[in-house]
């Protein structure tokens, strides 16, 4: 028999043997993870670290406590309004454009491979686009010019211009439809492959035991094996849903009237870039990390409830 | 695979009125995201009095080069030569997208293929930073930058996109469906795990490495260097382009001129590489 303290020394032994011998393995991660700690991972704990000090990023940070936390939810009405703005954004663009992929993938992977191409470009270009979205800009411009004012007033819908982009009440509408329009990205891209990755003898399968349109096709048959492409599709739309900024700030000014297009990023950006106020700045980063840590394992769970994974 | 494809497209519970339904959606939505694009192609066409019209236009009606010219002109009597700019959007573009090539593949391959004490958990944390984009972690990371002596070169913009999760995930899930025997008998023959890499798996990953270089040509080509580069010497091509866009009302037409000309070299890459990309997506699946 063996005691327990040479066991546990054997255990370690044998840990360092496998690192040593793995240490190939280790040589090849090196590059990417060194890269990966500097910019990913140091910034996030950096910003923990900075969110309870005052910071200016000249002098030595101070330590303060809980102090910019205090200030952010019981002293700063500005950040309730981009928190607040953030979450109608995100509960918006998120389902939407996470089923708008799921649903243009679905439909153009019904048509014959060439329509199948050129509609995915179509779909999938705007998210490649780069600034074009400011074109945008001229569509829904308030002034004599903008198309959409000019196109509703020709129509009779309404008698005088809307401001689009500088009144409070439409503008984050608008950041909402150009958000939509670019959100056709990677996720639409995975759905889009793992359609065509299901097997196509579940379809006759499920034909024989009674499924009899493509829209049963795709609750009983497809959706159901694409689980792991619906959880990659939920990650990238979450990310994406919480961290829009340039739009707002291109489309409706920074300032935006009201801050009525003011969202957690534009005000990381407002204390950070413009202020200096970096721990505070970074204090404001630490909540939407968590926010988009638990939103994210909320949906996850649902998805793995719906779908096989 | 493409005749298997042909096969089910008319076979069960298919009709040619759904098909003809589903194409009616898809256009009109189709035309709702080419509405930007037609618009920019438009204005890039149009002679000025045609963008000053009351009522606006959407199409031209007389359509000239003249915008192409004037753009032209205007980036011949820059301070710094237009070219300056150019050269250093492909100079980071290109080198930016090689590394993130080859730092992203050599990390993925012994994730993909090989147990070691903390794989599991090394690529647990880059999926869970496929959560946080760009803009979430901005202001952190530029304390990062200017605090290395990296802010103000090309590096600053190059670096943090290398070690983007994207690129290691994608490469990842594509090579764990190499087949092992073939990686077993080069070991056996005795190649090291570089070897096997350099000399078997990247071979086998091509789509997937045409994937990943779309991802980050594009994301390269379309950044402004935002802070990390101020010095006029060193902006890229999208800065440039913007200051002469929002110049003035005058500038609509080259602006969008511009614009147009900017966004042919990411269109042009995803055109010619879709399929392959469509089969790289196929392993993009989280499994929970």
């Amino acid at each position: 028999m063996m005691s327990a303290s040479r066991k546990r020394q054997r255990r370690e032994w044998s840990l360092l043997s496998r690192i040593i011998r793995a240490r190939g393995c280790y040589a090849m991660l090196a590059p990417f993870y060194i890269l990966f700690f500097m910019f990913i991972i140091l910034p996030i704990l950096g910003a923990a670290f900075l969110s309870f000090t005052d910071f200016n990023m000249l002098e030595i940070p101070a330590f303060v406590g809980l102090e910019n936390y205090a200030r952010l939810f019981f002293d700063d009405d500005v950040f309730l309004i981009a928190a607040n703005n953030t979450f109608i954004f995100a509960v918006i663009t998120g389902p939407i454009s996470y089923f708008a992929c799921l649903i243009f993938a679905w439909l153009i992977n019904e048509l014959n491979p060439k329509l199948r191409a050129i509609l995915t470009f179509v779909f999938y270009a705007p998210s490649i686009s780069g600034m074009l979205f400011v074109m945008w800009g001229f569509i829904f411009s308030g002034d004599m010019y903008g198309y959409l004012n000019y196109f509703l007033m020709s129509l009779g819908f309404i008698n005088q211009p809307v401001q689009w982009l500088t009144n409070s009440e439409t503008v984050l509408g608008v950041v909402i439809v150009v958000q939509i329009w670019m959100s056709l990205g990677t996720s639409f891209l995975s759905f889009i492959a793992g359609l065509q990755n299901v097997d196509r003898q579940l379809y006759e399968a499920a034909a024989v035991d009674g499924v009899r349109n493509r829209l049963q096709e795709l609750l009983y048959v497809t959706l159901p094996s694409m689980g792991p492409q619906l959880l990659f599709g939920a990650v990238m739309q979450i990310g994406a849903a919480f961290s829009v900024s340039s739009i707002c700030m291109t489309l409706a000014g920074f300032p935006s009237t009201d801050n009525a297009a003011l969202t957690i990023v534009t005000h990381i950006y407002d204390y950070g870039n413009v202020r200096f106020e970096m721990g505070y700045a970074c204090a404001v980063s630490m909540v939407l990390f968590v926010l988009i840590l638990s939103v994210n394992h909320v949906i996850q769970r649902i998805i793995t409830r719906v779908a096989d994974v | 695979m493409p005749k298997q494809q042909g096969g089910r497209h008319l076979g069960v519970n298919r009709s040619l009125a759904g098909d003809i339904l589903i194409f009616a959606v898809l256009a009109c939505f189709g035309a709702f995201m080419l509405l930007p694009f037609i618009y920019a192609i438009a204005q890039s066409v149009k002679p000025i009095e045609e963008i000053f019209v009351f009522p606006p236009r959407f199409l031209a009606n007389h359509p000239t080069t003249e915008n192409y010219r004037m753009l032209s002109q205007l980036t011949d009597s820059l301070w710094i030569p237009f070219s300056r700019y150019a050269a250093n959007s492909i100079f980071v573009t290109v080198v930016g997208t090689l590394l993130n090539l080859i730092v992203a593949s050599m990390a993925a391959f012994p994730l993909a293929k090989y147990k070691f004490p903390g794989s599991g958990f090394l690529f647990h944390i880059v999926v869970m930073a496929l959560l946080f984009t760009g803009p979430v972690t901005a202001l952190p990371q530029y304390i990062v930058v200017a605090k290395t002596q990296l802010i103000n070169t090309p590096w600053a913009v190059i670096l943090p996109t290398v070690a983007l999760p994207l690129g290691l995930f994608l490469m990842k899930n594509f090579m764990t469906q190499i087949n092992d025997a073939m990686l077993e008998a080069a070991r056996i023959d005795g190649a090291g795990i570089f070897r096997v890499f350099v000399s078997i798996c990247m071979p086998l990953v091509k789509p997937a490495s045409f994937t990943l270089v779309i991802f980050s040509f594009q994301s390269l080509w379309n950044s402004t260097g935002g802070a990390y580069v101020y010095e006029e010497e060193l902006k890229l091509l999208p800065t440039i382009l913007n200051q002469i866009a929002t110049a003035g009302m005058s500038r609509v037409g080259p602006g969008a001129a511009a614009a147009v000309l900017m966004m042919i070299p990411s269109f042009l890459i995803f055109v010619l590489l879709q399929s392959r990309i469509i089969e790289t997506m196929a392993f993009s699946g989280i499994k929970g």
